[in-house]
């Protein structure tokens, strides 16, 4: 493994974290909230790591696919445990764990808290949280590649252990440009919103706080009753909207100038994504509006929100989603085991892993039909290799197998199966909020520091797609050779 | 530069590697996902998965807005068609892989016919290389221009030599009329010299001509170059072919080894003054029997990297003084070079350097209205290459009538097929391509280089 580099890098990006808090100084300079003192203390330590580790030569400068995984993996945890410092030093949260749990919480864009109430805090922080979750949409790695021109050609290795989904769609002969068309795009949505919520009467730092918040799909919001609580129907369909556009491929839209909206019309993990949507929208409509005896367009409208901000693991709340009916809450549990596009900013197991499985399964039962059959996976036409198709299926245990173990730790707290189950699921897909005590109105506070530390990594481990925080743990990957 | 390339096999992944090293946008497009995979593991490029001749994959990989495309996969055929389809797409240069010996003659033609810029034939800049090596001891510098086509050889005069205060027109007169004195570089200032010109003791002179006639002259002008007069070739196949007409061309004696008894008997059609041998070329017996230790050169040139291995550790073992093996493989040469080895040629690499100095050539041109541009004599002096349009004025005067601009000098004329080192005599036709010798003038056309008269 290549230590020298990665260590090199790890300093890049500590550096570039460093001018990512500067917002937030900025910020807690406008409205006294008195933690400038906390970030300034921050940025300045920060930058100074970020350098000495950049100081470092490297003997060479070549990436294989284990430093780009190792990378990740550091990268994210180096990130996740720095970007807690400023709630340790404002005295916000003063207990480690608590603190560890939310920076992660906020780079793996999951949007879990430990804070009851979120109105009373520093505005600076408060805009710190949704800022990490906001970088950690498309990838911090990915920040770093767009920003230092220094990129190497096989770089690819750490776009591919980082970003969402079994494989990258390279779009642009050059990495950099990807990562920048990327950002191009992400930056550009983020705007969108900002403009859009300040039409419907939000006040700028909120519109900021939740357009970032929305496009990381992380769900962090600046209020108590998240977005309930400007009780806006304008508001919850922007939102709405945007979850969603965020929760498609981004690479996609990098055919709009070229005039190719077809192409993203025609993208079959897209639309599998939207028919998803709308049936289980609709289900939830139909329940709310029979049950709960609410009006057609209220139930549309709360049950549509709630699918969004659950399929993309936002985690935003309009109502009190754990009052629901029982059938309504499983539709929610459904899709957020699925989550959204591979590429996109959200969480869960991507439409395409279950679209996949879904023709892995077709496949199967035809092979009992005709057993001599010879079968060929395709997706948007193109032939899906064997490898692909396996590493998928590995995944998808692996997946379970960490919701398994996670709940097993979870259970020593002794809090319902409900509880215990939804809480860790929401780590692992990168959600936020469950239901019973982890419901929208709730928080994760009511836990023990070991569960607490097992939903840290279970964010980790959903975010990173489990490989590069579980490689990170192989005793096989410190050896040095062929041990 | 936007650049296309169609198949991923070993010269297009070392054109892929070095291209994108300089900083273009390269895109692959081959048909063998695996391949495609290892590549874009490994370089700073986009693959597409898809065969090269179908327009939509062309179109999906940029080919619109492409500089260029090259086609290098195993078909020679496929090339062609795909160049053609790219060109019509509108990428604004194509260069195929044509290596078949069927079209090695008709090449010029097939070339203007279909519109290619350059023609690159891997199996020829091997032999091409071989036969340089064989011709001139390494310490004279030999510059390579002008896709393949224009050698020029960096000479210092000494007191010693006869041409030293000599003008060039008598130098002309006395030696060779196939060489031009194409540079000068006298105390660190390049000039371009005309016929008045006095060589003097300390000038370094570049000189541009045909490899063969480059090295006579040389001898004549009396630098010591050793002979080779005997050459053994092993392996009968494209290479040896195109080598075998080199050596023919400089008057080496050679026998070529070949294992497969009907490749034999082509290869004795094709190259009547060979002698042409069936048998191993790994077989010490038969290379003893075939008077290996006299030979002044051996060149092992199989497919296989192994098989001419071993036959250049053989004859080394025999004590030939000069053995040149051809390695695909680019891991090896390192080893060779150890085992003593004189000279490894790598076609892929041989092959992707002359592309890269095309597009380099090509990039320099932008902007200009020239073919390509290169930079010759330590970046001091240019090359320009231009194609006369009809509507030019240099057409069919004899060059010594011609005024030129001071310090420009027209030092090839290719027409068709043929490579002309112009003289007085010479005469400029439509569709020539001409390339012209400048330092520091930028000419908006080929026009530009005439020396305005007033009438």
């Amino acid at each position: 493994m290549n230590h020298r580099l990665i260590a090199k890098s790890l300093g890049a990006l500590l550096t570039i974290e460093a001018v990512c808090a500067l917002p937030s100084l900025i910020i807690s300079m406008t409205y006294n909230d008195g933690c400038a003192p906390a970030f300034t203390l921050f940025i300045i330590s920060l930058t100074a790591a970020g350098l000495a580790l950049n100081l470092i030569k490297p003997k060479s400068i070549e990436i294989y696919a284990r430093d780009g995984f190792a990378l990740v993996g550091f990268g994210w945890i180096v990130s996740a445990i720095f970007g807690a410092l400023p709630f340790i030093i404002s005295g916000v949260i003063p207990s480690v764990t608590d603190a560890l749990f939310e920076s992660v919480s906020g780079f793996t864009t999951t949007g879990a808290s430990i804070l009851a109430e979120v109105e009373s805090l520093p505005k600076s922080i408060v805009f710190w949280r949704s800022f990490t979750s906001w970088m950690g949409g498309v990838g911090v790695l990915a920040l770093m590649m767009a920003i230092l021109p220094s990129v190497k050609a096989n770089s690819i290795h750490i776009m591919q252990a980082e970003a969402p989904g079994p494989y990258v769609d390279k779009f642009t002969p050059r990495i950099a440009w990807v990562a920048r068309i990327l950002y191009v795009i992400y930056i550009g949505i983020t705007l969108i919103e900002v403009i859009l919520l300040l039409m419907g009467g939000m006040p700028l730092y909120d519109a900021v706080v939740h357009a970032m918040s929305t496009t990381s799909t992380g769900g962090f919001s600046s209020r108590n009753l998240s977005v309930g609580a400007y009780n806006s129907p304008y508001i919850e369909i922007v939102i709405t909207i945007f979850m969603l556009l965020c929760g498609v491929n981004l690479s996609l839209y990098q055919m709009i100038p070229r005039g190719k909206i077809n192409a993203i019309l025609k993208d079959s993990e897209t639309r599998f994504f939207i028919a998803v949507f709308i049936c289980a929208s609709l289900f939830v409509t139909i329940e709310l509006a029979a049950r709960n005896g609410e009006s057609a367009p209220d139930a549309a409208r709360h049950a549509a929100f709630q699918v969004s901000t659950l399929i993309t693991s936002t985690g935003f709340s309009s109502v009190d989603f754990n009052k629901w009916p029982e059938f309504s809450k499983m539709v929610l549990i459904m899709v957020m085991f699925m989550g959204g596009c591979t590429g996109s900013t959200a969480g869960g197991i991507k439409c395409m892993r279950i679209l996949l499985i879904f023709k892995i399964l077709r496949n199967e039962l035809a092979k009992i039909l005709h057993p001599n059959s010879v079968h060929v996976t395709r997706l948007n036409g193109m032939p899906v290799e064997d490898s692909v198709l396996t590493g998928i299926l590995s995944f998808f245990f692996l997946y379970m197998a960490v919701i398994a173990v996670s709940m097993l730790i979870i259970s020593l707290d002794g809090f319902r199966l409900e509880t215990t189950f939804t809480a860790t699921l929401s780590a692992v897909s990168n959600m936020g909020p469950g239901l019973d005590m982890v419901g929208p109105m709730g928080n994760y506070s009511g836990f023990s520091d070991l569960s607490k530390i097992v939903l840290t990594v279970c964010m980790l481990l959903g975010r990173l797609e489990i490989f590069p925080i579980l490689l990170l743990c192989a005793p096989s990957f410190w050896k040095q050779a062929n041990k | 530069m936007k650049i296309i390339i169609v198949g991923d096999g070993k010269v297009g992944y070392s054109l892929a590697e070095t291209l994108a090293v300089d900083g273009n946008e390269v895109t692959i497009i081959d048909r063998n996902m695996d391949t495609l995979k290892k590549t874009v593991e490994n370089l700073d490029v986009m693959c597409i998965c898809g065969t090269g001749v179908s327009a939509s994959i062309l179109i999906k990989s940029g080919v619109k807005e492409a500089d260029l495309l090259i086609a290098v996969t195993n078909s020679d055929e496929m090339n062609m068609v795909c160049c053609l389809t790219a060109k019509k797409l509108g990428a604004r240069h194509i260069i195929a892989r044509i290596r078949d010996m069927q079209y090695a003659d008709e090449l010029n033609q097939l070339t203007t016919d279909l519109g290619l810029d350059m023609v690159i034939n891997p199996e020829r800049a091997v032999a091409r290389e071989i036969a340089r090596i064989l011709e001139f001891p390494p310490a004279l510098k030999i510059e390579t221009f002008a896709r393949g086509r224009v050698d020029m050889v960096e000479i210092e005069v000494t007191g010693a030599m006869e041409i030293s205060d000599m003008p060039l027109k008598q130098i002309s007169k006395k030696y060779a009329h196939s060489i031009l004195i194409g540079a000068v570089l006298r105390s660190g200032n390049a000039i371009i010299p005309n016929g008045d010109f006095i060589i003097r003791k300390g000038d370094i002179i570049y000189i541009v001509g045909r490899l063969a006639r480059l090295n006579d002259f040389c001898r004549k002008i009396g630098i010591f170059i050793p002979k080779v007069k005997s050459a053994m070739l092993i392996g009968g196949g494209r290479v040896a072919y195109y080598l075998g007409k080199y050596l023919e061309d400089i008057g080496i004696d050679y026998s070529i080894i070949e294992r497969e008894h009907n490749r034999c008997t082509d290869l004795a059609a094709e190259l009547p003054s060979a002698i042409i041998i069936h048998g191993d070329g790994s077989d010490d017996s038969l290379l003893k029997s075939e008077n290996i230790s006299e030979m002044s050169a051996f060149v092992s040139v199989t497919g296989h990297d192994e098989d001419n291995l071993i036959s250049a550790l053989l004859a080394k073992q025999f004590g030939v003084s000069k053995v040149i093996a051809k390695i695909s493989r680019l891991t090896y040469s390192g080893i060779m070079q150890k085992l003593g080895i004189d000279n490894i040629v790598n076609p892929k690499q041989i092959t992707a350097n002359a592309i890269a100095q095309y597009v380099r050539g090509l990039e320099n041109a932008m902007g200009n209205p020239v073919k390509t541009l290169y930079q010759i004599v330590e970046g001091q002096a240019e090359a320009l290459e231009f194609i006369v349009t009809s509507n030019s004025r240099l057409i069919n005067i004899p060059l010594k009538r011609m005024v030129l601009k001071p310090g420009v000098l027209i030092a090839v004329i290719t027409r068709g097929n043929n490579i002309i080192i112009p003289h007085g005599n010479d005469k400029v036709q439509t569709g020539d391509s001409v390339i012209v010798i400048t330092t520091g003038h930028r000419f908006t056309d080929l026009n530009g280089i005439l020396e305005v008269v007033n009438k």
